[in-house]
């Protein structure tokens, strides 16, 4: 009797235990999202939305940083959604699984996804920037400046390449769960294998698609490593206009406010407020994409 | 096999004046399909190599004009044979504004490198090589110090930084994700699984400046006022803030791994009489280490590599203590706030590029053996092999 009970006194605990660590873990979600938000809804209005930095950034708006993080993710999407989308499409449809070519793939795009994202700026910078710009202003333009400097264009394009395996991997999870029997129908009534993938397998999953596509620009609006030295700008007067230009960003601009500005006690509000619609953009962006990916998940099971 | 039989029936169709109605037609636009789709899956790989080359290609005039000093010092000891290394000398092009670190002026750092003539010059465009030499031989001495009228580039006060913070993470992060990935796979209810496992699946999507402003503005100042230390951003407040960062990974890898193991397992064990715990930390959670150990090998690779954290959290200053309380400078905090002022070409900017490399091929191996040598291993354990 008291061995069984001292058995389940400890059994209790251990449990216990078990469970407060992942209290703890939700805790601190809360704790972070609720001071965030405390600190900055008191500045969100649509005029902080809306316009301008002003006075040396310490009064005014984020307008430029919002219309930046778009456009990055944009350019971005254009270029990691295809080539994700297609790499999935070898993985699943064309690769068998045990050869040799298919697992190198597999093993670069889980390096890619865990490559540090300071290492993509850095090729951003040796790559897009010192070897593609200034070969290409050496081409086109004789020499003048114009690519061979950090932009927009290849902030996106680095972008893209860290976002590539997000797009890969939640495409990949989302043509396996279009059943074999519709592969099998489309091939009998003398379809190519070409016309199923893009009539049968690739409808059938453009939820998975949409998915991979906002984790990704998630990541991407909330990534600054990549983008430090090869586009972003703490403060640029007007919109980017051209591919070439530079181009403000929320993380990077709650980065500098924090650590670079000369008086951080006055622009507290703002960095709150930063923050605070940056966690809610990748908050919404994530949000969605996990409901989507539950109801993948609950169709492949069903 | 079957898709190479396919492409021979193919080929040998195209050639043969007869039509069997058996085999398909060769089609161009399947063929290539296929050649274009494989062709793009392949940009993975290249993307790796590229990333590779472009990353080493960069740092490598370091150990070119390393060779090249080690020779004119047998040949001469004067430090005046600068001028002759070729490699560098584009600099003069471009006049450098270097101000000091960690901070970044209302001009942005466009206008750095295009204004020649405005900005403070703590160093003239001639020193970056001036002290070619002796930058490359402090390489594996403490002091960081890259400019200045003798620059230093010690990278060991970065390397044993770096090391620190990621020790302090992964002792926070690791038991704490483990052990609730445990109760998610082995002791919650499917309700309670619902709401556990989206909750830390949402603090993967957590932007890591934001964790980094929240330690930078609240958790440094909390942990201050328990812990009692003096400098407010050190290398403790910096680790807990990544080890945030590092939960959810080594939380979903390991909830993966402990679901992976068989439900016979489970049952045997509650069939010869073991309660719920016994089984889950004498049965599920050994059957289960490989695949923990892959998780515990990813979360230090994420925080290795963090660097906004670093940045904004570990207070930036490279000391070679082992007090955690310290400030500490991580190796990717450095590439961080320096690349962008730094001149292209420099020796500072090949070291920085170094330290780039070095970063690549830690986590690179990192997740080689995560990769291979879990996986066989779980495997293995897994059938009973």
């Amino acid at each position: 009797m008291i061995k069984s009970f001292k058995k389940n006194i400890k059994g209790i605990l251990i449990e216990g235990l078990t469970l407060s660590s992942a209290l703890v873990i939700i805790a601190i979600i809360v704790v972070m999202i609720t001071v965030i938000v405390i600190g900055g809804k008191e500045q969100i209005s649509w005029e902080f939305l809306t316009s301008f930095p002003e006075d040396g950034m310490t009064k005014g708006g984020i307008f430029p940083a919002i219309y930046g993080t778009a456009l990055l993710v944009i350019i971005m999407s254009v270029a990691a959604v295809p080539f994700g989308t297609i790499t999935a499409i070898y993985l699943t449809e064309y690769a068998n699984e045990n050869a040799i070519i298919a697992k190198v793939i597999r093993f670069a795009v889980r390096t890619l996804a865990v490559i540090p994202s300071i290492i993509y700026g850095l090729f951003g910078l040796g790559f897009f920037i010192k070897f593609v710009g200034t070969e290409m202003d050496n081409a086109f333009l004789g020499g003048q400046l114009k690519w061979g400097q950090p932009n927009i264009l290849w902030a996106s394009l680095t972008m893209a390449l860290l976002t590539l395996p997000v797009v890969i991997v939640s495409v990949e999870e989302a043509l396996k769960t279009v059943p074999k029997d519709l592969r099998a129908a489309s091939l009998a009534l003398g379809a190519t294998k070409w016309q199923t993938i893009w009539k049968v397998v690739l409808p059938g999953s453009v939820s998975g698609i949409m998915t991979g596509t906002i984790l990704a620009v998630s990541r991407g609006a909330g990534e600054v490593a990549p983008i430090l030295f090869t586009g972003v700008a703490y403060y640029v007067a007007t919109l980017p206009s051209s591919l070439s230009d530079q181009f403000m960003v929320l993380g990077y601009h709650i980065y500098v406010m924090t650590t670079q500005s000369a008086n951080v006690d006055k622009t507290l509000p703002i960095q709150f407020g930063t923050t605070l619609v940056l966690l809610a953009l990748t908050f919404i962006l994530n949000i969605s994409a996990i409901i989507m990916r539950y109801r993948i998940r609950q169709k492949k099971s069903n | 096999m079957t898709k190479k039989s396919k492409k021979k029936k193919e080929s040998g169709n195209q050639n043969s004046d007869l039509i069997d109605i058996t085999r398909k037609k060769f089609r161009w636009s399947d063929y290539l399909a296929e050649k274009i789709i494989k062709g793009v899956a392949f940009l993975s790989i290249t993307i790796v190599v590229l990333i590779f080359i472009f990353v080493f290609r960069e740092s490598l005039p370091i150990f070119k004009s390393e060779k090249a000093s080690k020779k004119t010092e047998k040949v001469a000891q004067t430090a005046d044979v600068q001028e002759t290394y070729g490699e560098v000398t584009d600099q003069s092009n471009t006049p450098e504004v270097q101000e000091t670190y960690g901070e970044v002026t209302d001009t942005t750092t466009v206008s750095d490198q295009n204004s020649p003539e405005e900005g403070s010059y703590t160093v003239s465009s001639g020193s970056g090589y001036d002290d070619n030499q002796g930058a490359l031989n402090t390489l594996l001495t403490k002091d960081w110090v890259p400019v200045s009228e003798r620059p230093r580039f010690g990278i060991l006060a970065l390397i044993i930084g770096t090391f620190k913070v990621t020790i302090i993470s992964i002792l926070f992060a690791a038991p704490l994700a483990i052990l609730a990935a445990l109760y998610t796979a082995s002791f919650a209810s499917r309700r309670m699984k619902e709401i556990i496992k989206p909750t830390i699946e949402l603090l993967a999507g957590f932007p890591s400046v934001v964790i980094g402003f929240f330690a930078l503005m609240v958790l440094a100042s909390f942990l201050q006022s328990v812990f009692h230390y003096d400098t407010r951003l050190n290398s403790f407040v910096g680790g807990i803030a990544m080890g945030i960062a590092a939960i959810p990974i080594i939380f979903t890898i390991t909830e993966d791994a402990l679901t992976a193991v068989p439900r016979t397992f489970n049952e045997a064990s509650l069939a010869l009489g073991a309660s719920r715990w016994q089984t889950a930390f004498f049965v599920v959670l050994p059957a289960a280490t490989p695949g923990i150990f892959a998780a515990v090998l990813l979360g230090i690779g994420r925080v290795f590599g963090e660097t906004m954290i670093a940045l904004m959290a570990t207070g930036n200053a490279a000391q070679m203590g082992l007090n955690p309380f310290e400030s500490v400078r991580t190796l990717a905090a450095t590439i961080g706030a320096e690349m962008a002022e730094v001149v292209f070409g420099d020796t500072h900017y090949n070291v920085l590029f170094l330290i780039g490399s070095l970063l690549f091929i830690f986590t690179f191996i990192l997740n080689a053996i995560a990769e291979f040598y879990v996986k066989g291993k779980l495997m293995k354990r897994i059938q009973g092999k």
